[in-house]
């Protein structure tokens, strides 16, 4: 097996071994970047040089840590300093900013090894990928699909080893999907449990950073390096972050698991729902107990969402006007229309349409009936879970309506791209943490399993993860690539 | 008279600069006049990614604030985000408070000549502050502007009062009144001319006896409490002017401007602003519980009118001088510090609201920059208690402490001022100004009281101005 | 609920967006289409919940009044599109 096919838990074994240095790990991805990359397409930058230096260092020091030494890659909407900061976006495409963000602060203090940034739906707004400012990202398992979105590049850099683990973000689903779409493993947590400083914002009241990477175990070691309270986040959550790897176990009898049938309705791919429905029988097995649910108002998500989301963007995009920094059109004679141009030529069509939406929802005579109703909505979605979570440890459900689809199949109509999101947004109006693993295959495309969680339950979500995956070879498996 | 059948309602929405050390939501330290955009860092920059956490030191001068102006506490208030573009603003939105904010319904007191009057206060809120604009010439012809962030970010409160005003007079008299109690609160320099107290007006006319409110104009740009009476005595005439010519008052924003001293327009390609305000998801509500303001009411110091109300009780003195010496916070304590050392109150206000503050004005000083401080005063005055010097000899040596900042026995003894008391010396003086103005003194002996004035005045010029004047009175007397 | 181009044309000056004449009809269209799947909300009836703006129960968080350096000066410009005298620099406002 080569270096790079290894897992974060794997090489960070053999790194406190000294089977193997920090420089020669990072060499393994390079070679593996060097061979994939410009079929897939998963960096706006590479940052070897960087990488080197920091591994050379490393090694010399003889520093060792769960994340020491490993390479890794983080979604470009994630400040690094001194490093190109894009959000896959032309209005930020020659953006430094001149801090870190905290988490990348946290794991330049493990010791980690960034290679580069990752690609992105501009400005987190997508499920596809597609709408980046630069180039779509291909999905390994099969190149002319979408890796999903709007962590794209994050999904398709681990599941093609290019790197060991990455951070995403994900606001109403974009770790989890592309996590489904590209067979690797994908948490959000909950919501205040990762510091959102430096997380260019998407909405405010949804985003939270997560992993992604290819074991449930491997997620565990990055969740422990990236979670806990955060002063320059007035949103973060004060309390005692556990060492997420005593939930690795695989006993799992008794374990109470709903699966809320208005997941497995229309919307649904077939093939998926099938896919699925084998999942709950092996969880059967495993010894938990798994029954139908409901959770009434989820049909109401996905328009609430699509209100609340776009309404809290537009005002969090307001700032991007070329006074400061990003793209300015030079040409305009006055401040207005300079504002007016810059953002119109800076932005792509889904972040202006979403825009849009949003300053609607905002306006004045609209706001009682758009965005004061989803908020109402919101509570209800969070009160259905409340109760579900009363009578349940655990939620369960397809991670996405499909496999990863064709590039360029739903890029013409948004309405459609943005329903292929039912799945995911509930968990980001209540907060609650979630996971998706690979959950079976259909024509060789994987297929995510979603675990859905009360606030705080993440140790839950990594043991009925980790006991399924144990239970079966999903993770084991790798896209094959030609090289 | 035309403005006698008009009633002016006037209300004012005054922003407070809080001189807290860091920003609202940053930790930058606040600043006036320094180098652009040094005082700043990537939250108050607005950069991409940045969330803001709140002053707590905003909040408790906020409280104290709205105490003093005798405000409801809310229980529970919030952020919320006003939603505008200017390149002033690096979010293009305002964290500011709307529907729920920190205090309501409160009043102050001013003194008008008809006696007080209570004036409501609507809302007093706490918001940040944009950066400054700088133009060539004015904001109508310049081609370009610059932008300096430093002001960005720094702790404003908005006070909000009712439309209770009713002449500039009163309003010119509540700004004052507000900005004295926020200075002894202590939470805002208060200057006017530096932006640390801003100051719009609402204003509209009404016929005398109609209820309904007529429509209002909102005026800027008023830079110091003079340019505010003009500019509200003006715009209540501009309104009554057009309401007389049968036309209507558009419902506006107008600036006030200083060298034509007029309330001009303010044309606007824009809509009417629509702020689209949300509740700000990056910062989290407030429960302000009662121990919470209890701790803060009893950390209250003493404000003007309990000030005012100490002066005329414990030290009787008049209505109108204890209100002189409460309008700033410096002036009363150097009040009170002279009067703790030297037990003469009404002496010691004397010399304060005259000699001392005709000093500080014509030297463009604050009390605090005076050379002369209480203990100096106070030692002066105990030298002319004693007769060491006389009334106008006092006014000298006060003057020369002013300006050289010596002591007053150092300069009377330097300078030779000790009053002459000695009578054979002033009786010798005294004679020969009689001797050398016979014609003067024929007019007393002729009943021309003045004449006598004109005497006494020839024997201080004599005496260099150190004689005792008592003496000085009497010895003439016998001599004449 | 259909949008005229009016209102789009409304909410692009509010939001500070230049659209060409094509762009507008094209997210009149997608937009329409947008808030008509918004109606489905109002079969929810939804009187009496209380809005929920913060997922979480936090309040009162505040810091200490104590300053932290600042940027350097070069470093707050360095992404400027114009500036001069270290300010930034902006076409005129009227």
């Amino acid at each position: 097996m080569k270096l790079y096919q290894q897992t974060v838990q794997k090489i960070g074994e053999m790194l406190a071994r000294r089977e193997v240095t920090a420089q020669e790990v990072l060499a393994s991805i390079a070679e593996r970047i060097g061979q994939v990359e410009n079929k897939i397409q998963a960096f706006t930058t590479l940052t070897l040089k960087e990488a080197e230096g920091i591994a050379a260092d490393l090694d010399s020091r003889g520093e060792v840590g769960d994340l020491t030494g490993i390479p890794c890659g983080i979604k470009d909407n994630m400040c690094t300093r001194g490093i190109r900061t894009t959000c896959a976006s032309e209005m930020l495409e020659n953006f430094v900013p001149p801090y870190d963000a905290t988490v990348v602060n946290k794991l330049k203090s493990a010791g980690a090894v960034m290679v580069g940034k990752l690609n992105m739906d501009e400005f987190a707004m997508g499920s596809s990928t597609e709408n980046s400012g630069f180039f779509p990202t291909h999905n390994p398992w099969d190149l002319t699909r979408v890796p999903g979105g709007s962590s794209g590049g994050a999904a398709a850099a681990v599941a093609a080893g290019e790197v060991f683990y990455a951070l995403a973000s994900d606001t109403g689903g974009s770790i989890r999907q592309p996590a489904s779409f590209c067979g690797v493993v994908g948490m959000k947590p909950t919501y205040g449990m990762v510091s959102r400083f430096g997380l260019v914002a998407f909405a405010s009241s949804l985003d939270q950073i997560g992993p992604v990477t290819r074991t449930v175990t491997d997620c565990a070691l990055v969740m422990n390096a990236i979670c806990g309270h955060d002063r320059q986040d007035s949103t973060s959550l004060q309390l005692e972050v556990p060492d997420f790897r005593s939930y690795l176990q695989t006993d799992i009898k008794g374990l109470k698991i709903g699966f809320p049938r208005e997941y497995f309705q229309k919307g649904v791919d077939q093939e998926v729902k099938d896919t699925i429905k084998k999942v709950l029988l092996k969880y059967e097995e495993l010894g938990a107990i798994v029954e139908e649910t409901s959770l009434p108002h989820s049909e109401y998500a996905l328009p609430a969402y699509y209100i609340i989301a776009p309404a809290e963007a537009s005002s969090n995009l307001a700032r991007f006007d070329g006074v400061r920094y990003g793209y300015r059109d030079t040409h305009a004679e006055d401040i207005i229309g300079m504002f007016s141009s810059t953002r119109a030529r800076g932005f792509g069509p889904e972040v202006t349409r979403r825009i849009m939406l949003g300053t609607y929802a905002l306006s004045s005579g609209y706001y009682d009936a758009y965005y004061l109703k989803a908020l109402k909505v919101r509570r209800l979605i969070k009160e259905d879970f409340d109760q579900a979570f009363d009578k349940y440890d655990v939620l369960i459900s397809p991670t996405a309506t499909s496999v990863a689809f064709k590039i360029g199949e739903k890029s013409e109509d948004p309405l459609s791209m943005y329903m292929s999101d039912i799945l995911t947004i509930p968990v980001n109006l209540a907060g609650i943490p979630s996971i998706s693993i690979p959950g079976g295959f259909v024509d060789n495309l994987p297929v995510g399993l979603q675990l859905m969680g009360r606030p705080l339950s993440e140790g839950t979500l990594l043991k009925a993860a980790y006991a399924f995956e144990q239970a079966t070879d999903y993770h084991l498996r790798t896209p094959v690539m030609e090289v | 008279m035309t403005a006698d059948r008009y009633e002016a309602v006037i209300g004012l929405e005054v922003h407070v600069e809080l001189k807290t050390r860091t920003k609202a939501f940053c930790g930058c330290a606040t600043s006036f006049g320094a180098e652009p955009n040094t005082h700043v860092c990537p939250v108050c920059l607005g950069m991409p990614g940045v969330l803001p956490v709140l002053n707590q030191e905003m909040v408790e001068y906020a409280l104290k604030t709205a105490l003093a102006l005798n405000c409801q506490i809310a229980g529970y208030c919030k952020f919320d985000r006003k939603n505008y573009y200017y390149p002033d603003l690096p979010k293009n939105y305002q964290i500011s408070q709307y529907d729920l904010p920190i205090a309501e319904r409160g009043s102050l007191e001013i003194e008008t000549e008809k006696g007080s009057r209570t004036i409501g206060i609507t809302r007093v809120h706490m918001e940040e502050d944009a950066g400054k604009l700088v133009h060539q010439g004015n904001i109508m012809t310049t081609p370009y502007s610059l932008v300096d962030l430093n002001r960005a970010g720094t702790p404003l409160l908005e006070i909000v009062s009712e439309p209770d005003m009713r002449s500039p007079q009163e309003a010119r008299m509540y700004v004052e009144k507000l900005r004295s109690i926020l200075l002894f609160l202590g939470v805002s320099d208060c200057k006017m001319q530096e932006g640390s107290l801003r100051c719009d007006a609402n204003i509209s006319v009404r016929p005398r006896g109609q209820r309904a409110l007529g429509t209002k104009a909102e005026i800027k740009n008023m830079n110091s409490f003079r340019s505010l009476e003009r500019a509200v005595d003006y715009e209540i005439k501009r309104q009554i002017e057009i309401l007389e010519k049968g036309g209507h008052i558009i419902q506006e924003t107008r600036t006030w401007d200083e060298d034509q001293q007029v309330t001009m327009s303010m044309r606007s390609k824009e809509e009417a602003h629509d702020y689209r305000y949300f509740p700000e998801p990056d910062l989290t509500p407030l429960n302000i519980e009662q121990p919470w303001v209890e701790r803060v009411r009893r950390s209250l110091p003493e404000l003007p009118d309990q000030a005012r109300e100490r002066l005329v009780n414990e030290y009787h003195l008049s209505h109108y001088d204890a209100s002189l010496l409460t309008t700033s916070k410096d002036v009363l304590d150097f009040f009170d510090e002279c009067v703790n050392q030297y037990h003469e109150p009404k002496v010691v206000a004397n010399w304060v609201m005259g000699e001392l503050t005709r000093l500080l004005n014509q030297n463009n000083l604050e009390i605090k920059d005076s050379k002369i401080t209480p203990r100096f005063l106070v030692d002066m005055l105990r030298l002319l208690e004693q007769g060491t010097i006389n009334g106008k000899i006092a006014k000298v040596v006060f003057e020369e402490m002013f300006t050289t900042g010596e002591s007053p026995d150092k300069i009377v003894k330097d300078r030779g001022l000790i009053q002459i008391s000695d009578e054979s010396a002033i009786q010798a003086i005294v004679r020969d100004v009689v001797a050398l103005n016979p014609k003067v003194v024929e007019d007393y002996r002729n009943g021309k009281d003045k004449a006598f004035g004109f005497l006494v005045g020839q024997v201080m010029k004599a005496s260099k101005g150190k004689a005792n004047p008592e003496m000085v009175n009497r010895l003439l007397q016998e001599e004449l | 609920m259909a949008l005229t181009i009016r209102e789009v044309e409304h909410v692009a000056l509010l939001a500070r967006l230049n659209l060409t004449a094509k762009e507008k009809e094209t997210y009149t269209e997608q937009l329409s289409s947008i808030l008509e799947f918004f109606e489905m909300l109002n079969r929810l009836p939804t009187d009496g919940v209380e809005p929920l703006a913060h997922v979480l129960p936090l309040c009162n968080v505040m810091r200490e009044d104590k300053a932290t350096p600042s940027l350097p000066k070069d470093e707050a410009m360095a992404n400027a599109p114009l500036s001069e005298n270290g300010q930034f620099k902006v076409p005129k406002i009227v």
